[in-house]
């Protein structure tokens, strides 16, 4: 899928974000050399880089359209479409494998009801495979956004499953830097 | 000796207060930089210093840090410095643990590291999966600078310098160090042709130095105690401590420093405490999952340092160290990793774009049942195609496994072609399908 630069979309960023992107092109030694973190001030408050983001960032960082969807396109974190409201993204790299990703993956398929790289009809789970998240000797693991989930077993699968469903994110194994 | 025993990077590795700047300064934090940039010390001495403890890049290679920092022209005044916190190797997890609990100790031995290649700014790249400590890092940058350890006139010593912490965004390949400088342009993380190597022309057609958080997080020891303090670790060739991750079912999987050369055995059994209950070793990769796999009785006879490592036929690599047990099958371990490298080529080299496409959709048509016996050869020739022949390392880094793999457990390869050589013959070439 290309992103698309049709602008008939209205296309909405808070003000804190765009404060935010005039500090890093300010910040950074060349207004292009600020586009990923420019990007992911969109990700972040949006969840996904509409075509209004692109056009934000043509004006502010002096760049291509071309330019911005070669490089939102190029890595898998920045996303051109929105996403599912929970976006579980389980390693099945080899660590991960090893310690039991593949019956976890079967597990949740089973209690999403959708297979892998699928989402759930109602928008709401959206279940990938994903490489190596760097927490090899914690695994099996999954990311929902900034949250790593480590050790995880069916069980503990299905309590973060509930959780969600009550519209709440659990604390997660990396959540400390948060609480000091 | 034990885990406890060497602490030169991990000492507040697991600590709840050991990212603070305050517990990091009350333990000696920013001792060295105290030394270098106000007891005097000058770039070449500190420079000197690095070379001379031996110290080597932690993130893979293994090339002497010291004498990489020694390429930036002397007449340079544009330097940039990128720490590579870009950990993506499967199988590797050691960065993350010194920016978690211990982040000042690398931003200190960043700044020392500046001040010697004389840089202005500095980068810290972290990969973009890693956004909990894209926070943790800032904060102590945050910490840094209010200080007085960045900005302008650091410690009153006239030198200046800014540090940016970028967070990735899911690539790989931005681990090489050109496509990490190529990502921080605001571009497709595509490696670039060497040379020009960085140290000549990197960042914006700038002299540029990329190094591993962890060659980076051992500066600041080697200041304070001095090379020799730092060779008196290791051996003659592999100097110093090293961090080892560990994963897969052993009794205590984690993050360990240990004396290069250290037997693996006694790693394996001593302080790793053995397999889990129930489990048998069947084979190792000791350097993350580019390097090649040795058979549990070739590792169990083989030093943990780069020249024993590289004798045995492998490479300490990022030290990620995977323990595969007896119940892992070998074929689907490689399809697993194969797919990995095709998910991950950046696609600008045709042997690495096509390559690893195909080692994946062979070894998957295999498991899948369709495989023949000239399918192992058919392996051969395509990494034949691929080692050596392209612009960075990663169509190398599928080679080596894929070629080890066959190289050491082909028997299973062989089992279960025979195995399936009954069932329904299939297309002789790999198409179509792309996953």
């Amino acid at each position: 899928m290309s992103p698309s630069t049709d602008t008939g979309a209205a296309f909405e960023l808070s003000d804190v974000s765009r404060a935010r992107i005039d500090e890093l092109v300010a910040q950074y030694p060349t207004k292009a050399s600020a586009l990923m973190p420019c990007l992911w001030v969109i990700m972040d408050e949006l969840g996904w880089v509409p075509p209004g983001g692109i056009d934000l960032l043509v004006d502010k960082l002096q760049v291509t359209s071309a330019r911005i969807c070669e490089v939102l396109t190029f890595y898998t974190m920045f996303r051109s479409e929105p996403q599912a409201e929970y976006v579980l993204q389980v390693c099945h790299n080899i660590s991960c494998h090893i310690m039991g990703a593949r019956p976890l993956i079967a597990h949740l398929e089973k209690r999403l009801g959708v297979r892998l790289g699928e989402t759930t009809p109602d928008g709401k789970f959206a279940l990938e495979g994903v490489e190596c998240l760097g927490a090899c000797g914690h695994g099996p693991c999954l990311q929902l956004g900034r949250h790593l989930y480590e050790y995880l077993t069916p069980e503990k699968v299905d309590g973060l499953l509930e959780s969600l469903r009550r519209g709440e994110i659990p604390r997660a194994d990396t959540d400390r830097e948060l609480e000091d | 000796m034990t885990p406890n025993d060497y602490t030169m990077l991990s000492a507040r590795f697991g600590r709840s207060d050991g990212h603070k700047l305050a517990v990091y300064e009350a333990e000696g934090g920013y001792r060295a930089l105290r030394k270098v940039l106000q007891d005097g010390m000058s770039r070449e001495e500190v420079r000197e210093e690095v070379k001379g403890a031996g110290l080597r890049g932690r993130g893979g290679a293994g090339f002497p840090t010291g004498v990489k920092w020694g390429f930036v022209p002397p007449d340079a005044d544009e330097i940039y410095f990128f720490v590579n916190a870009d950990e993506s190797e499967p199988g590797t997890f050691k960065d993350r643990y010194l920016l978690d609990y211990d982040p000042h100790q690398t931003i200190e031995g960043t700044i020392i590291s500046c001040f010697a290649v004389k840089a202005k700014l500095a980068f810290i790249y972290i990969r973009g999966e890693f956004g909990w400590l894209v926070d943790r890092v800032q904060k102590a940058v945050d910490e840094a600078y209010a200080a007085g350890y960045l900005g302008k006139d650091i410690l009153g010593s006239g030198y200046d310098l800014e540090m940016i912490v970028h967070k990735g965004a899911g690539a790989y390949i931005c681990g090489e160090e050109t496509g990490l400088i190529n990502s921080v342009t605001g571009r497709k993380g595509q490696p670039s042709i060497k040379p020009p190597f960085p140290a000549v022309q990197g960042f914006l057609d700038k002299p540029t130095i990329v190094n591993n958080v962890e060659s980076v997080a051992s500066v600041p020891f080697i200041i304070n105690e001095g090379a020799a303090a730092y060779k008196a670790f290791g051996t003659e060739k592999s100097c110093g401590t090293k961090l080892f991750s560990v994963s897969g079912p052993v009794k205590r999987p984690g993050v360990y420093e240990i004396p290069l050369g250290l037997p693996f055995r006694e790693f394996f059994n001593d302080w790793l405490g053995g397999m889990a209950e129930g489990e048998k070793l069947k084979a190792v990769i000791v350097g993350g999952s580019s390097v090649p796999v040795l058979p549990a009785e070739e590792i169990m006879n083989t030093n943990l340092d780069y020249e024993s490592l590289g004798e045995a036929g492998t490479m300490l690599g990022s030290g990620g160290m995977i323990v595969i047990p007896e119940s892992c099958d070998m074929v689907e371990l490689i399809q697993v990793l194969m797919h990995f490298y095709f998910d991950e080529s950046c696609g600008q080299c045709t042997p690495c774009r096509e390559g690893t496409g195909w080692l994946h959709r062979i070894v998957k048509r295999l498991r899948g049942g369709g495989g023949t016996p000239e399918d192992l050869d058919l392996l051969e020739h395509v990494c034949d195609g691929m080692a050596g022949l392209t612009i960075c390392p990663l169509a190398d880094a599928a080679v080596m496994p894929m070629r080890s793999f066959l190289d050491k457990f082909r028997p299973e390869f062989e089992a279960l072609i025979q195995e399936t050589a009954a069932a329904a013959p299939t297309s002789r070439w790999p198409r179509g399908e792309q996953e």
